[in-house]
């Protein structure tokens, strides 16, 4: 069995989130494991990827215009084509926000069955996992056969590094042109680069209306920033433009599955747990001991996190190294 | 211009979901619009608008109760409906075949537009395979839609505040995101007016559609029932913090 996986990198580096989508496709011992690589393979990116087990590594060669080879029309065609030269029975990608403007893109293109945002894929029974109705129900959905393509959540399985050997082979994609659909601009937007972002953050500091206001949330960015942390909102503190939609976390935000999930002040409607259910360990901070949030959490601190808060930020600045 | 929205009809965001013979859903509770779908409806109108004379064609895929939502759109302002009549067993291959084929006999778009996903499956996908079978660009998560000169100027929103802005040569398919437009509440006189308004009645079967090499099926659904069980965490502010540190450090991997 093939299982090609789309890495996304930043910065010329793969993704961490990248590690745990191959170790999803490792579980199936048998099969053979592509990376495709669309932004350049040099030797750390090779390094990186041979010691999570990836057994080939396709560097595909794009056009060298930037507007060309950021376009998802094109990056789309450039992997379908590869999958097909490649012989893969699936592909894999992470279902980030280029991963959802471009995974569709090729199953559309190959015709092939597709399903995002997986918690799971077992490769052996052609089965994946996800979420359907805002989160609420967990569906096992089968591909019946042929090319099938998976988006898979960040943060949903731990990397398990598997050192060996690996070999590169180019396939050269530097002909393609846009046809119907131009990249006009580009913006890297507001959030600054040193913050990890939502779907992929280990831990989320979020805040819901009990912030208060928009100066407090500098409180959860000066603490994220500590610990390496995203910032997250409910939709009720975006409403109130105390922080900018980028932010909000639940049915029409990001989707999120940090190993912890701090809420500040957010009373956990529906609509946010959407959004951040499957977090691994969930700490409520809330003066309302009846809320939502406080009895779908792990921990529960019946307070207010105006004095919890700088108090975190006190001793996190003391004691603890970014790691 | 015919303008045609591709709309779902979805049980609503807040209705509990029960889980019957463990790969389907209870569907004796409220359905809707799905809320991106709305977006998409808004925006067809105020192309209505620039371009007078346009037509705006709701097209939905479901059992034939998904008429009351192609009711709701054509109460946001759509002229007309078309329903796809289709039972169960269909997925997201068949649901695109389904959508492209109504609109190809119906008419000739001048754009479709959508919402960037539905609120039930989430899938993700409509869009862009309509864009595949109909051979049309495909924008997704649109945040701003300029027509002119035969082009759509769409701007996208991707996560951390980062926007691409596209140009797409018409006829294209538009994904609305959240950030295109509020979608206002009908009026009473509007919702009466889509009562009369012509809806077209399609059977599945009858379209003869090209079946995909490939299909979906759902093997089990399961409710999502992991019960957390909430341990307090008491004491001073310094000593709650310290609590706090003390899980981050252990779950969250921090050194």
């Amino acid at each position: 069995m093939n299982i090609g996986i789309l890495i996304e990198m930043e910065a010329g580096q793969v993704k961490g989130a990248n590690f745990g989508m191959i170790a999803m496709a490792g579980k199936q011992v048998d099969a053979d494991l592509f990376a495709l690589v669309l932004d350049g393979v040099d030797d750390g990116v090779s390094k990186s990827l041979a010691f999570h087990g990836i057994d080939v590594i396709a560097d595909i060669c794009l056009p060298q215009d930037s507007g060309i080879k950021l376009n998802p029309d094109i990056r789309a065609r450039a992997v379908a084509a590869a999958a097909e030269e490649l012989g893969l029975d699936m592909l894999f990608g992470l279902s980030t926000a280029l991963g959802k403007d471009l995974i569709p893109r090729v199953a559309a293109l190959a015709d092939a069955p597709l399903i995002m945002d997986c918690l799971d894929v077992d490769p052996a029974a052609k089965t994946a996992r996800t979420s359907q109705y805002s989160g609420k129900v967990l569906a096992d959905i089968q591909v019946v056969k042929g090319f099938s393509v998976f988006g898979i959540r960040p943060n949903a399985v731990s990397p398990s590094p598997a050192p060996g050997q690996t070999q590169t082979i180019v396939i050269d994609c530097t002909s393609l042109a846009p046809a119907g659909l131009t990249l006009v601009s580009w913006d890297q937007g507001t959030v600054s680069g040193d913050q990890p972002s939502l779907s992929e953050a280990d831990i989320i500091l979020a805040g819901g209306r009990g912030v208060r206001g928009k100066e407090n949330f500098e409180l959860l960015f000066d603490c994220a920033k500590i610990i390496n942390a995203a910032v997250g909102a409910s939709r009720a503190a975006v409403d109130e433009n105390w922080i900018s939609y980028a932010h909000q976390v639940g049915q029409t935000g990001e989707k999120v599955s940090p190993s912890v999930y701090l809420a500040l002040g957010i009373s956990g409607s529906v609509q946010h747990f959407a959004g951040m259910r499957t977090s691994g360990t969930i700490i409520a901070v809330n003066t309302d001991e009846n809320a939502a949030m406080m009895a779908n959490a792990d921990y529960q601190v019946n307070a207010d996190l105006f004095e919890i808060l700088p108090e975190l930020i006190r001793q996190l600045g003391i004691g603890t190294k970014i790691t | 211009m015919q303008i045609y929205v591709c709309v779902k009809h979805v049980p609503d965001s807040a209705a509990n979901i029960h889980i019957l013979d463990e790969n389907r859903i209870d569907e004796d509770v409220a359905f809707l619009l799905n809320p991106y779908d709305e977006h998409a409806v808004t925006e067809a109108v105020k192309i209505r608008e620039q371009f007078p004379g346009s037509e705006i064609i709701a097209v939905t895929v479901g059992k034939a109760d998904a008429e009351s939502t192609l009711r709701s759109a054509m109460a946001m302002g759509a002229d007309r409906g078309i329903i796809v009549i289709a039972d169960e067993g269909w997925d997201a291959l068949v649901m695109a075949r389904a959508l492209a084929a109504a609109i190809r006999e119906d008419g000739s778009p001048g754009i479709i537009l959508t919402g960037k996903e539905s609120i039930d499956a989430e899938g993700m996908q409509t869009q862009f395979r309509l864009g595949a079978l109909l051979d049309m660009p495909v924008v997704t998560n649109a945040s701003q839609l300029i027509i002119e000169k035969g082009r759509a100027r769409v701007t996208c929103e991707l996560s951390g505040g980062m926007t691409r802005t596209f140009e797409a040569v018409l006829p294209c398919v538009v994904a609305a995101g959240r950030g295109l437009n509020t979608p206002g509440y009908p009026t009473l006189p509007s919702i009466m007016k889509s009562r009369k308004k012509p809806v077209k009645e399609i059977v599945l079967n009858r379209l003869g559609l090209n079946p995909s090499v490939s299909s979906t099926k759902v093997v089990r659904l399961s409710p999502v029932t992991r019960t957390r069980s909430p341990e307090p965490i008491t004491g001073s502010p310094a000593e709650i913090a310290g609590k706090i540190i003390k899980i981050i450090k252990k779950e969250g991997g921090l050194a």
